[in-house]
């Protein structure tokens, strides 16, 4: 079969309006692919004046689309997003976990109903503004890390799998960002120097705390010490993440206090004192919803490195397979602040095996309860 | 850097705005070329530039059944109509506070109203049918004594349903309140005439009839009187300042001329085009069905459901195949607005919200581009239910 040419390759790219994905449709544009430019919508945010983020997103998408040369359209998956994503981040924190929206956007949203409106509007690929790469050396596609490790988000794409990847490319997984800056700038792409945005895209800049309390009502209780020493009182437990140190307001003498466990039932915050305090630390857990990138079938064990935040250093860890896509994962040394909910994200070396969600943590074969 | 192509493009989205037609163009070179004066000037290049505006007064009044008095330059459509209703109501306000609409206006309108409630008025929006026409039962049950505005279109930018003007002329020639009719769609395709409808106040804008953009009319009989919107100098009788676009204006005209020639040729042109395209649909077995009427309905706009699809990805296909429609919806950012107008009509649960599209027909559209774009929406329709 000849080989197709990049002109007859028709790729549709999720544009955020920010610097990332503005330079992948560039540069898929500048190999010749017919690129279109379309924007997300997920999240509605309009204030009372009219100002809407993806408002003003969005028009960027249209200035950059517009000095690359290519069409640019916007699609809405507010419902699905609201659905899919927002209603499984609520359960989470109700369930007194701290919970990964972006991995589930990635699963629901961008991978699955995106990529399915890519292909209806006669997409081969779907790109995206991710550091991540994708390769197909032999037989089967493999997702590495992006090439720039500080900025690397296989972390956040661990669920997808064969059938994706077969349809993704991610222009700009080879390169640093410093790198990707320099390319906007030669180009004078409009959004060459905007900010890269942080956190949760339905929160963005907003105060965390306000916005969650909008949906959830917040119930104050104690904070205690594992010995059941009252410290004080805390305003809601989903405001607080184990391992944080973050808002609890303990003075006093000696260490710094950090949140250690929760009591769901009791509506208890545990608190206890120094980074490195005991009650923080697991050397086990057990992960669901496991989904591995490869088709082909795993051994019973195997080692491996796993990511259990993102952005933290890679630790050794054993893997053992159990039913119903859930895993046992033993760790070599003990870990810090492990959370139910987050993500735990597995590699080999640069390539990513998969991954799936914290769900029981333990210390010494016993299960942390306290621990959310 | 702007996307090329050599693909040959059709354009059925002339309800949006509409090219300009070679004589409009031609007029305005020949004016730009040869008058810059300002026509409030007292000089021989403001008598001139004068005499063009006179001129156009004139035709536009003419092709309305109107006295040159009674035209008002504007910026186009939206301009007037929030001349007319924030005009009226606030010229009247000593009389009543109530306003009567109807569910299915422009925005230009709707959101003006919106405004007026906010400022104090009282405002009836009129429900319609499943085809888009108000009772004029509910109509007279709606009119009050303190009622001073009825604002009513002549037929609607997304369906192309015709409301009954002149029984609605009629109903109010026994009232004092005030009729509007925001005509910005059907001026240039139905045959409008303001006496024999009773209407007080009617928009109209430039650029739907292959004028320029950036220009437009309100007629406002004789006698009415509305508190100006725009302060400034003393054009328009003082009733809207602003140094007049004289070029825009001379194509104004020339575009109203040319749309008085071939209305009728346009018409039958225009509702043969609807009939060739949904047979063409039928013969592919698509599974549509019509927004509104084919008699009752501006020959000009076709607008269709097609159940199972979704109307982003539909218009996104269209476009990628050189073929520019729309929804009639607003759809900015990735929010689509759900129709205001097929909410009146089906409600607000119905599927033709996310299904329907609308075809519009101009001036240089060809049998040959109705059928193309028949054939390419069937091909979409069917590969996108699969």
């Amino acid at each position: 079969m000849k080989k197709r040419e990049p002109k007859d390759i028709r790729v549709v790219v999720g544009m955020s309006g920010g610097v990332d994905s503005s330079v992948a449709a560039l540069l898929l544009k500048q190999q010749g692919y017919d690129v279109i430019g379309i924007f997300m919508k997920n999240w509605d945010d309009t204030d009372d004046t009219g100002f809407c983020t993806a408002t003003e997103d969005y028009d960027d998408v249209i200035r950059v689309c517009n000095q690359i040369g290519i069409p640019y359209y916007a699609v809405n998956f507010e419902k699905q997003y609201w659905d899919k994503v927002f209603t499984y981040f609520l359960e989470e924190y109700k369930a007194g976990r701290t919970p990964n929206p972006d991995v589930m956007c990635n699963k629901e949203i961008k991978f699955k109903a995106f990529l399915e409106h890519a292909v209806n509007l006669g997409a081969d690929y779907l790109a995206t503004g991710h550091y991540a790469q994708v390769e197909y050396p032999d037989g089967e596609y493999k997702m590495l890390r992006g090439k720039d490790e500080n900025k690397d988000q296989t972390y956040f794409l661990n669920q997808l799998n064969q059938e994706q990847l077969s349809k993704v490319m991610f222009p700009i997984g080879n390169l640093e960002k410093s790198r990707v800056r320099e390319i906007a700038t030669e180009a004078n792409l409009a959004t060459a120097t905007k900010k890269d945005s942080t956190g949760i895209c339905f929160i963005g800049e907003r105060n965390f705390k306000e916005f969650l309390g909008q949906y959830l009502p917040a119930q104050p209780g104690n904070m205690e010490t594992m010995d059941g020493v009252v410290k004080g009182k805390h305003e809601g437990l989903m405001y607080h993440t184990i391992g944080q140190r973050h808002g609890l307001g303990i003075g006093g003498s000696g260490e710094p206090w950090f949140a250690i466990g929760k009591d769901l039932k009791r509506n208890i915050l545990y608190v206890g004192q120094g980074f490195h305090n005991e009650k923080l630390y697991s050397d086990s857990i057990i992960a669901d919803n496991v989904s591995w990138v490869s088709n082909h079938e795993k051994p019973a064990e195997f080692t491996c490195t796993a990511k259990f935040r993102y952005r933290q250093e890679d630790n050794k860890v054993t893997v053992q397979l159990m039913d119903d896509n859930k895993v046992k994962v033993i760790f070599d040394e003990p870990i810090r602040a492990v959370t139910p909910g987050q993500a735990v994200v597995f590699y080999n070396g640069d390539e990513c095996l998969g991954g799936g969600t914290i769900d029981e943590v333990y210390k010494d074969g016993q299960r942390l309860t306290y621990v959310g | 850097m702007i996307e090329g192509g050599t693909m040959e493009r059709i354009y059925l989205d002339h309800a949006a705005t509409t090219p300009m037609h070679p004589r409009v163009i031609e007029k305005m070179m020949e004016v730009m070329n040869n008058n810059f004066g300002n026509p409030s000037s007292i000089h021989s290049f403001g008598r001139e530039a004068r005499h063009y505006i006179d001129l156009a007064r004139e035709t536009l009044a003419r092709s309305i059944g109107a006295k040159e008095n009674e035209i008002i330059f504007t910026s186009g459509g939206t301009e007037a109509d929030n001349m007319a209703l924030f005009g009226a109501a606030e010229s009247n306000q000593n009389k009543g506070k109530h306003i009567i609409t109807t569910q299915v206006e422009h925005h230009a309108v709707l959101h003006a109203c919106q405004r007026l409630e906010k400022m104090g008025f009282e405002v009836t929006y009129l429900p319609v049918d499943e085809t888009g026409v108000i009772s004029l039962n509910e109509l007279s049950g709606a009119l009050r004594e303190d009622t001073i505005l009825v604002s009513i279109m002549y037929g609607n930018n997304e369906v192309g349903t015709l409301q009954p003007i002149k029984e609605i002329g009629e109903i109010l020639q026994s009232h004092q309140a005030l009729f509007h009719t925001d005509a910005v769609q059907a001026y240039g395709i139905e045959d409008i005439d303001v006496d024999n409808a009773n209407i007080d106040l009617l928009s109209v804008s430039a650029h739907k009839i292959n004028g320029p953009k950036g220009t437009g009319f309100l007629y406002v009989r004789d006698k009415v009187k509305l508190i100006p919107r725009v302060y400034g100098g003393e054009q328009e009788r003082k009733r809207r300042a602003g140094t007049e676009n004289v070029a825009a204006i001379v194509g104004f005209q020339e575009a109203v001329i040319v749309a008085a020639e071939e209305r009728l040729v346009k018409r039958e042109k225009y509702q043969g085009f609807k009939k060739t395209f949904i047979e063409h649909l039928s013969a592919h077995n698509i599974d549509f069905s019509l927004n509104g009427l084919l008699e009752n309905s501006m020959p000009h706009i076709l607008n269709l459901s097609f159940p199972g699809t979704n109307v982003e990805a539909m218009l996104v296909n269209l476009d990628l195949a050189g073929i520019a429609v729309s929804s009639g919806s607003a759809c900015t950012a990735g929010s689509i607005e759900p129709s205001h107008v097929l909410v009146a009509m089906f409600g607000e649960q119905s599927d033709q919200l996310i299904n329907s599209i609308r075809f519009s027909f101009g001036f240089n559209t060809t049998e040959d581009q109705i059928i193309k774009t028949a054939e390419e929406t069937a091909r979409i329709v069917s590969r996108l239910k699969k």
